[in-house]
């Protein structure tokens, strides 16, 4: 496990040295911008939107990381054949796999807390001044701590589409890998309406494809809690741990079939 | 090349790009007065493409319903004003997120408001907030808000004081509700009712809201001056001199009823039922 620590490091110093974190900024100025901008643009809804923007963005964010780092988390090493000389190493490719995943999920997790804190501050700054009957009329506290489950669901969701991109990572090329990756994160956006494909097709084989297709591949619709935490719906600890639990064995299962494909793989 | 002399050409470049740019403007031609367009107006198409992402649209969609009544409402005279894409708009955001409460409660004043001022539709004003009570059953607000528009826009009173009533019964409604119900329902539309909805919303945290609230109840004045007037005329049998409506500008005789009314020069014109939207 020390090798897979070490890799992981690696993985999160690279990501560094590659200005992954720049874009914090682009967030920071996203944000402060639109909450300058906002007040003029619509009509007392600035901390809804602010909230709305500020979970998207961290979102849409960490879907390219995750996307666009992931892609390159395994077939890079092979394209510049620096896995040569690391698999002569004492590392097992278990760990090589495991510790490039871990790597880049500490990578989102800087990134999401850094974004966390800034929506945070420009939340209170926002709310600031407001008098207590208008803040009281909103559906939810402008420093709401339930805004965490959501960026925790998506923190889960993107751990899904690294090990996804991971996935492919280890048997096909940068370009092929994340155009499967982003068919997936789509394919997952949908899946919710494969369970009921039995209300508009007849045919018996259709529906069952359709049937296995739901429940095979992620359903990413169970992440996205963006709208009802920001109305101050509640979210059950249950839902969390039932959807946490979901993308556990998921991601599991991803890594473990990423491990097996890159265990076969012939290097020389 | 050294390095200087690159971010000199860069500058350079930029700035005569910018000054080019600049100069087209003056050059354009005149901008042709031509409609706004709404390329998806399907909300399911347009929750499916979102990915996810709802919300966020549904903001947009907001800020466009809110230019687009601005727009309409500010037009040059020349410009024929439909609102035509303000309840497609409010639909949307509406659609992509189910729980947007100010979309329904501002969209639905929107979409009553009388021509030119808005489009003149309260039938889809009602129908947004019963979009909104359909989503939200227990939010007595969407229930106070159409019973404001059967009252001020339909005046059926007794369907406005139903909604009062239905409101009243939600959990966590204000105690002035049911009193509202009890007023609208007693006097049949009696001015004092409305009065009471207006002072209500003259309270409201929103500038522009509080401000049309203002305007409402002046022009629910400047009705108590105009009946006074026509029970004068009544009682001596000749037409009293005409007075002056609370924004300073005189009444004037309209032509086409012989009955007081404001002129269109006062800022209180057109009063609820003054003016049609055209047909």
């Amino acid at each position: 496990m020390n090798a897979a620590r070490a890799v992981a490091l690696a993985v999160f110093r690279e990501s560094v040295r590659d200005k992954v974190f720049y874009n914090l900024v682009l967030f920071a100025v996203l944000l402060v911008g639109a909450s300058i901008l906002i007040g003029q643009l619509t009509a007392g809804q600035d901390v809804k939107i602010i909230k709305d923007l500020g979970l998207a963005a961290t979102s849409l964010f960490g879907l390219f990381i995750a996307i666009f780092l992931g892609i390159n988390l395994v077939s890079k090493e092979v394209e510049r054949r620096s896995v040569y000389p690391l698999l002569a190493k004492p590392i097992r490719r278990a760990e090589l796999v495991f510790g490039k995943y871990v790597g880049l999920l500490l990578t989102l997790l800087a990134n999401m807390a850094v974004m966390t804190v800034a929506l945070y501050g420009v939340l209170f700054f926002l709310a600031r001044g407001i008098p207590d009957p208008v803040q009281h009329a909103w559906d939810a506290p402008a420093l709401d701590p339930a805004l965490l489950k959501a960026i925790a669901l998506i923190y889960l969701n993107l751990a899904i589409v690294t090990a996804v991109a991971l996935f492919f990572s280890t048997y096909s090329s940068p370009m092929l890998s994340a155009i499967f990756t982003l068919g997936i994160y789509l394919v997952g956006q949908f899946n919710a309406d494969l369970q009921h494909f039995d209300r508009i097709v007849d045919s018996p084989a259709a529906i069952w494809i359709a049937k296995a297709c739901y429940y095979v591949l992620p359903d990413f619709s169970k992440f996205d809690v963006k709208l009802a935490v920001v109305h101050g719906v509640p979210v059950s600890g249950t839902y969390l741990a039932a959807t946490a639990g979901y993308a556990a064995m998921y991601i599991a299962a991803l890594l473990f079939g990423a491990i097996f494909i890159f265990s076969r793989r012939d290097f020389k | 090349m050294t390095r200087v002399t690159a971010a000199l050409a860069a500058a350079f470049c930029l700035a005569g790009a910018v000054m080019l740019h600049a100069a087209q403007e003056r050059w354009a031609p005149p901008k042709v007065d031509r409609p706004e367009l709404l390329y998806v107006r399907s909300p399911a198409v347009m929750k499916r493409a979102t990915l996810g992402y709802e919300a966020i649209a549904a903001d947009v969609y907001w800020i466009r319903a809110l230019q687009h009544f601005g727009e309409e409402r500010i037009a040059p005279p020349g410009h024929v004003r439909t609102y035509a894409l303000l309840y497609p708009l409010l639909d949307l955001a509406t659609t992509l997120d189910p729980h947007f409460s100010i979309a329904y409660r501002f969209g639905s004043i929107f979409l009553g408001e009388p021509y030119p001022g808005g489009p003149g539709r309260p039938d889809l004003a009602i129908a947004l907030l019963q979009k909104g009570i359909a989503a939200q059953p227990t939010k007595w607000q969407y229930f106070q808000d159409l019973g404001f528009v059967y009252y001020w826009h339909m005046r059926d009173y007794q369907t406005a004081a139903s909604w009062f009533q239905r409101g009243a019964d939600l959990p966590g409604a204000p105690s002035w509700l049911r009193p509202l119900a009890a007023v609208t329902l007693a006097e049949g539309g009696h001015r004092e009712a409305s009065r009471a909805l207006w002072q209500q919303l003259a309270q409201s945290e929103e500038q522009w809201l509080s401000s049309s609230a203002v305007l409402r109840l002046t022009q629910l004045d400047a009705m108590d001056i105009m009946e006074e007037w026509r029970r004068v005329r009544r009682e001596r049998g000749v037409m009293p001199p005409l007075p002056v409506d609370p924004s300073g500008t005189p009444f004037v005789i309209d032509p086409a009823t012989g009955d007081i009314t404001v002129a269109r020069e006062s800022k209180l014109f057109p009063l609820p039922g003054q003016l049609q939207q055209p047909r």
